[in-house]
C-alpha cells in the first residue's frame, strides 16, 4: 500500500462530486420550510413548519401513499418468490440456454423503462384488461424481480456449493437442506433484495404512468405536480417523505448485505 | 472379508468428457483406501459417485451389497469430509456436528451429547460454542471430521482433506487420521494428489489417470513395482528407462523403472561388482538438498538418469564422468505398455 | 416415508424436473408479461396508420419504419443520441476522479462512507431528484442567486445566450436538461468505474513508475486501460437511461422532443401505435449495438 496522501486536486474533484450528488437533496429540506408559495425563490423569504400539518390533512396524498404501499408490498412479495427461483436455477446448474435466460432476467432493467411500460400498456389494450392495482403490480413485479434476482444470485455465488452437498451428505433431504442451510444463508440477501425492490416500486414512475390509468400512486401525484406546479410547498413536504421512505430500506439493505459478506465467506 | 464399496464397469461422462471410464474396483471393509492421481484424473468423481452427488452414466455399484444407483446422498450411510470443509457458517461448531443427527430427528439432549463426544474425539471438546469463522484451518478440518463421524458412517470419504493445511499440520494430521481409522475400524476412502500422503497412510492405493485406474496395490507395490511408465513417473520421482537402455544395462528389452535412491555411484571406468547392472554417465546438474544431493546424469545414448546420493559421499561437479550401478532387482521391468 | 421425503427423492431422481420447477414461474412471468407484450407491441411497427380514419391498417409494410427518416422524426433520434453521448462523456469526467479517489485512497470507514454516499443518490427517488433540480435551475432559484452574489450574472447570461443549448432560463434549456441527466445517472457511472479501479493492483502502478513512467504516462498506459471496462459498463447505463427517459425533458428543457417523449405522445394522445413501435425499436437497436461492442471490450465482466 502506498503511504503518501492523495493529490490535492484529486481530493477537491472528489469532494466536488460528493457535493454535486448531495446538495440538491439537501435543498429540498430547506424548501419544505419556506413561506413562499408561488415560486422557487432562493433564499426563502421566511421559514414555517405549517406545510407538514397541511399535508397531514390531505386525503388525496394519503390515498396515493396507500396505493403506493399496497402496490410495493404485493410486487415485492411476488418478486421475492420469482427472483429467488430464478437465482436458484441460474446458480445451481449449467444447462442449455442458461446465458440467454440470465440475460432475459436482467433485460427489464437493461432496457429503458419506457419500453417495458409501453409494451404492457399495449398488451392491456389488446387484451381489454382494465387498469387496476393489479396492472400496476404486474409492471412493478417485472423489474422488482430483477433486483431480488441480482441480490440472491450474488449471495448464491458467494456461498460454497459444497455446503448443500454437505447437508445432503449428512442426511438432510431437499426440504431440510433448504430450511436449515439454504434459507439461513440467503436470508439477509432476500431481506436486502426485498427492501430494495420495495424502495424501487414505491418510487417508480415511468412504467407506472403506462399501467396506472387514472389511479394515482405517490410518484404519479408528484409527477403531476412537477408538470403543472400548483402546490409547491406541499410537493416539497411529499418529496421529503419519499426520501425518508426510500432511504431507510436502502441503508438497511446496505448493512444487511455487508453483514452477509462476513458470514458468507469471501467478499466480492 | 466384506466388500464395502464395489464398482463394476462404472463410467461417468460429462458431455463428451469421460471423467470416469469403465472403472472396476472393490474396497474392503475397514480398509484405508487412497485414490491418487493428477487433477482431472477421475478420482474425485469416483468419490462423488460413492457419496451420491453424481450418478454413474453406466455400470453397477454397490455399497455394502446394496445397489446404490439412484439412491440420494441423504439415504446412504456414507459421509464426506469436504476439501473446503463446507462447515455451515451460520451455526455454532456444536450445531454443525449435531446437524446430521438433527435432520434424522434425534432429540436435542442426545444429539448434543453425541456431538460433544465427537468433538472431544478430535480434541476440540471446548470449542462447541464457537463459530466456524473463529477457528483455524486445522481446527475446521477436525470439525468437518467430527461432523461426519458422529453419524457413524460405514464409509468415510475424504476429499483432499489436508490440501489446505500447511506442511507441519498436514504431517501431524496424517498420523492422527491413520490412528483414528485404526481405532474406529471404519472404511476410509481418501482422495489426494499428494503421493507422499497416499503412500504413508493407505493400506491400498489406486492410481488414476484419464478416468481409468492404472494400478491398484499396497504402497510398496506401487512404489517398488509400478506397472506403467505413468505410475513410475507420478509416484515418487523414478527414472523411466527405455527398452533399449534396459537391454544395454543387462535386462530384458522393456520399459523399466529405477529409483534414484537405489543407484550407487563410482568413479568413471571403475568396474562394479558382479551381479550388478551398470551404466556410465556424465553429470549434467547437481542439486544440493542438505542431507542428500540429487544428480542429473546423462548416458552417451541420451538417457537421463537421476541419482540421489548422501551428501557425505563427497563433492560432485558438472561434467564429471561417473559409473552408476545398482542391484539387478532394482531395475523394475514394467508390464504395462503406456 | 414422509411426503416431503418422497418429493425430495422424486426431485433428486429428476434433477431436470426440479430445474424446470424453479425456472418456470419467473420464465413464464417474463416470457408472457415482458417479452410477450413487448414483441406484440413491436410487431405493430410493421403496420401503418390509415391517414383518414386514424385506425391501424393490419397489413405488412415498411412505410412506418421509413417515416422514422422524415426530417422531424430523424431530428428527434439525432437529438437523443447527441444528448445521450454528451451525458455519458460528462459522467465519465465527473465520476472518474471520485471513483479513483474512493478506490485508491479511501480506507476502512471512509470507503464505506463513500459507498453509501453513492448508493443513497443512486437509489433515492428519481422524481425527487428531478424536482430538486427544478428548484435549483428555476429563474429565481439558487443558481441565479449564487451568480448574483458572486457578481457573475453576466456569465450566466452569456451562457444562456449561446444558441441551441441556451434559453430564457436554465430550467428551460438543453443545458438544464443535460445537467439533470448527468446528475440523475452519475452514480451508475461511479460504481462500475470504482469497481474496475479497485481491481487494478497497486503493484502495477508501482511497477509502471519503477520502469520510469511519469504519473501521466502511468495513468494513460496502465490505469485508464484497466479501468476502461468499468467505464464502458457504466456508460451502458448512462447511455441507455438517457436514451429512454421521457420525464426529465418534459419537466426541465425547452419542449423539444426526445425519443421517450415522442414514443409517449405517439402511443398516447396521437394514437399512432405503429409509429410509436417503430420509434421504440430505435433505442432497442442502438442498445443492442452498444451492448455488442461493450461485450467485446470486456465490459460485462465489470458489471
Amino acid at each position: 500500500m502506498r503511504s503518501e496522501g492523495s493529490p490535492l486536486l484529486l481530493k477537491i474533484a472528489a469532494l466536488a462530486c460528493v457535493a454535486f450528488l448531495h446538495v440538491p437533496l439537501l435543498l429540498i429540506f430547506l424548501y419544505a420550510f419556506t413561506t413562499e408559495e408561488k415560486s422557487f425563490q432562493f433564499p426563502p423569504p421566511g421559514y414555517t413548519a405549517k406545510w407538514f400539518g397541511i399535508v397531514w390533512e390531505r386525503q388525496d396524498i394519503w390515498d396515493a401513499i396507500g396505493l403506493s404501499v399496497k402496490v410495493a408490498s404485493i410486487a415485492t412479495f411476488l418478486a421475492l418468490i420469482l427472483g429467488t427461483c430464478a437465482a436458484a436455477a441460474i446458480s445451481r446448474a449449467k444447462f442449455f440456454g442458461r446465458d440467454h435466460i440470465s440475460l432475459l432476467f436482467i433485460l427489464p432493467i437493461a432496457l429503458p423503462g419506457i419500453v417495458t411500460g409501453i409494451a404492457l400498456r399495449s398488451a392491456f389494450g389488446i387484451m381489454d384488461i382494465p387498469f387496476s392495482t393489479w396492472t400496476i403490480v404486474l409492471g412493478h413485479t417485472t423489474f422488482c424481480m430483477v433486483v431480488v434476482y441480482n441480490n440472491v444470485l450474488a449471495r448464491f455465488r458467494r456461498t460454497s456449493g459444497s455446503m448443500i452437498e454437505a447437508s445432503m451428505d449428512l442426511g438432510a433431504d431437499g426440504f431440510q437442506t433448504f430450511r436449515y442451510v439454504v434459507l439461513p444463508q440467503i436470508a439477509s440477501a432476500l431481506l436486502a433484495g426485498g427492501m430494495l425492490a420495495f424502495a424501487l416500486s414505491f418510487d417508480e414512475v415511468i412504467v407506472t404512468t403506462f399501467t396506472a390509468g387514472q389511479q394515482s400512486t405517490l410518484p404519479i401525484w408528484m409527477l403531476n405536480e412537477l408538470i403543472r406546479p400548483r402546490q409547491r410547498p406541499i410537493t416539497n413536504v411529499v418529496a421529503i417523505f419519499v426520501i425518508a421512505v426510500t432511504f431507510v430500506p436502502i441503508l438497511a439493505a446496505y448493512y444487511l448485505t455487508r453483514e452477509g459478506e462476513h458470514t458468507g465467506g469471501t467478499g466480492k | 472379508m466384506t466388500t464395502a464399496v464395489s464398482f463394476q464397469n462404472i463410467s461417468r461422462y460429462f458431455g463428451p468428457v469421460r471423467a470416469v471410464d469403465e472403472v472396476t474396483l472393490d474396497i474392503a471393509e475397514g480398509e484405508f483406501f487412497a485414490m491418487l492421481g493428477p487433477s482431472g484424473s477421475g478420482k474425485t468423481t469416483c468419490l462423488r459417485l460413492i457419496a451420491g452427488f453424481e450418478q454413474p452414466t453406466s455400470g453397477h455399484m454397490e455399497i455394502f451389497g446394496v445397489t446404490s444407483e439412484g439412491v440420494p446422498p441423504y439415504q446412504r450411510n456414507v459421509n464426506t469430509v469436504f476439501q473446503d470443509y463446507a462447515l455451515f457458517p451460520h451455526m455454532t461448531v456444536l450445531d454443525n456436528v449435531a446437524y446430521g443427527l438433527m435432520v434424522k430427528g434425534v432429540d436435542k439432549p442426545t444429539r448434543h451429547h453425541k456431538a460433544q463426544e465427537a468433538l472431544t474425539l478430535v480434541a476440540l471438546g471446548s470449542f462447541g460454542s464457537r463459530r466456524p469463522s473463529q477457528l483455524s484451518g486445522g481446527q475446521r478440518q477436525r470439525v468437518a471430521l467430527a461432523r461426519a463421524l458422529v453419524n457413524e458412517p460405514k464409509v468415510l470419504l475424504l476429499d483432499e482433506p489436508l490440501g489446505a493445511l500447511d506442511l507441519k499440520l498436514r504431517e501431524q494430521m496424517q498420523v492422527e487420521l491413520k490412528a483414528l481409522q485404526r481405532n474406529l475400524g471404519i472404511t476410509f476412502v481418501f482422495v489426494t494428489h499428494d503421493q507422499g500422503e497416499a503412500l504413508s497412510m493407505a493400506d491400498r492405493v489406486a492410481i488414476f489417470n484419464d478416468g481409468k485406474i492404472v494400478q491398484v496395490g499396497s504402497p510398496e507395490d506401487i512404489y517398488e513395482r509400478p506397472n506403467t511408465k505413468f505410475v513410475a513417473d507420478f509416484v515418487g520421482s523414478s527414472n523411466v528407462l527405455s527398452p533399449a537402455f534396459s537391454k544395454s544395462a543387462g535386462g530384458p528389452e522393456k520399459w523399466a523403472s529405477l529409483r534414484p535412491e537405489k543407484i550407487n555411484i563410482l568413479p568413471a571406468k571403475v568396474k562394479p561388482s558382479p551381479g550388478q547392472q551398470s551404466a556410465s554417465t556424465k553429470i549434467v546438474a547437481v542439486h544440493y538438498q542438505g542431507s542428500v544431493t540429487r544428480l542429473n546424469t546423462r548416458t552417451v545414448g541420451g538417457e537421463t538418469i537421476n541419482v540421489t546420493v548422501p551428501s557425505s559421499l563427497g563433492k560432485f561437479t558438472e561434467g564429471d564422468e561417473v559409473m552408476l550401478h545398482w542391484p539387478q532387482e532394482a531395475l523394475h521391468i514394467m508390464a504395462g505398455e503406456a | 416415508m414422509s411426503l416431503t421425503r418422497s418429493i425430495s427423492n422424486f426431485l433428486f431422481k429428476h434433477p431436470n424436473g426440479f430445474l424446470t420447477l424453479l425456472l418456470a414461474p419467473p420464465l413464464l412471468w417474463l416470457g408472457i408479461a415482458f417479452l410477450g407484450s413487448l414483441s406484440v407491441f413491436l410487431f405493430h411497427a410493421f403496420f401503418s396508420i390509415d391517414e383518414f380514419s386514424g385506425f391501424i391498417k393490419y397489413e405488412f409494410t415498411l412505410s412506418t419504419f421509413a417515416e422514422l427518416f422524415r426530417l422531424s422524426n430523424f431530428d428527434v433520434i439525432i437529438r437523443s443520441l447527441v444528448m445521450a453521448t454528451a451525458v455519458t462523456l460528462a459522467s465519465v469526467v465527473i465520476a472518474f476522479p471520485f471513483a479513483y479517489f474512493a478506490a485508491r485512497y479511501a480506507r476502512g470507514k471512509w470507503k464505506a462512507l463513500f459507498y453509501i454516499l453513492v448508493m443513497l443518490p443512486l437509489w433515492s427517488s428519481y422524481l425527487v431528484k428531478v424536482y430538486a433540480w427544478k428548484l435549483i435551475l428555476a429563474k429565481e432559484g439558487i443558481i441565479s442567486w449564487l451568480a448574483g452574489e458572486l457578481h457573475l450574472t453576466w456569465a450566466l447570461d452569456a451562457l444562456l445566450a449561446i444558441p441551441v443549448i441556451g434559453g430564457p432560463s436554465l430550467s428551460i434549456s438543453f443545458l438544464g436538461t443535460f445537467l439533470v441527466f448527468v446528475y440523475v445517472w452519475l452514480p451508475f457511472m461511479i460504481l462500475p468505474t470504482q469497481a474496475a479501479l479497485e481491481r487494478v493492483p497497486v503493484n502495477l502502478i508501482d511497477a509502471s513508475s519503477d520502469l520510469g513512467g511519469t504519473p501521466a504516462q502511468t495513468f494513460r498506459h496502465v490505469i485508464f486501460p484497466l479501468a476502461l471496462p468499468g467505464i464502458i459498463a457504466g456508460s451502458i447505463f448512462t447511455f441507455s437511461l438517457t436514451l429512454g427517459d421521457y420525464i426529465i425533458p418534459q419537466i426541465i428543457g425547452n419542449s423539444s422532443y426526445f425519443l421517450g417523449q415522442t414514443v409517449y405522445t405517439l402511443q398516447g394522445t396521437a394514437g399512432n401505435i405503429p409509429l410509436a413501435a417503430a420509434f421504440t425499436v430505435v433505442p432497442i437497436v442502438i442498445m443492442g449495438i452498444y451492448l455488442a461492442i461493450a461485450k467485446r471490450m470486456g465490459a460485462f465482466d465489470a458489471l
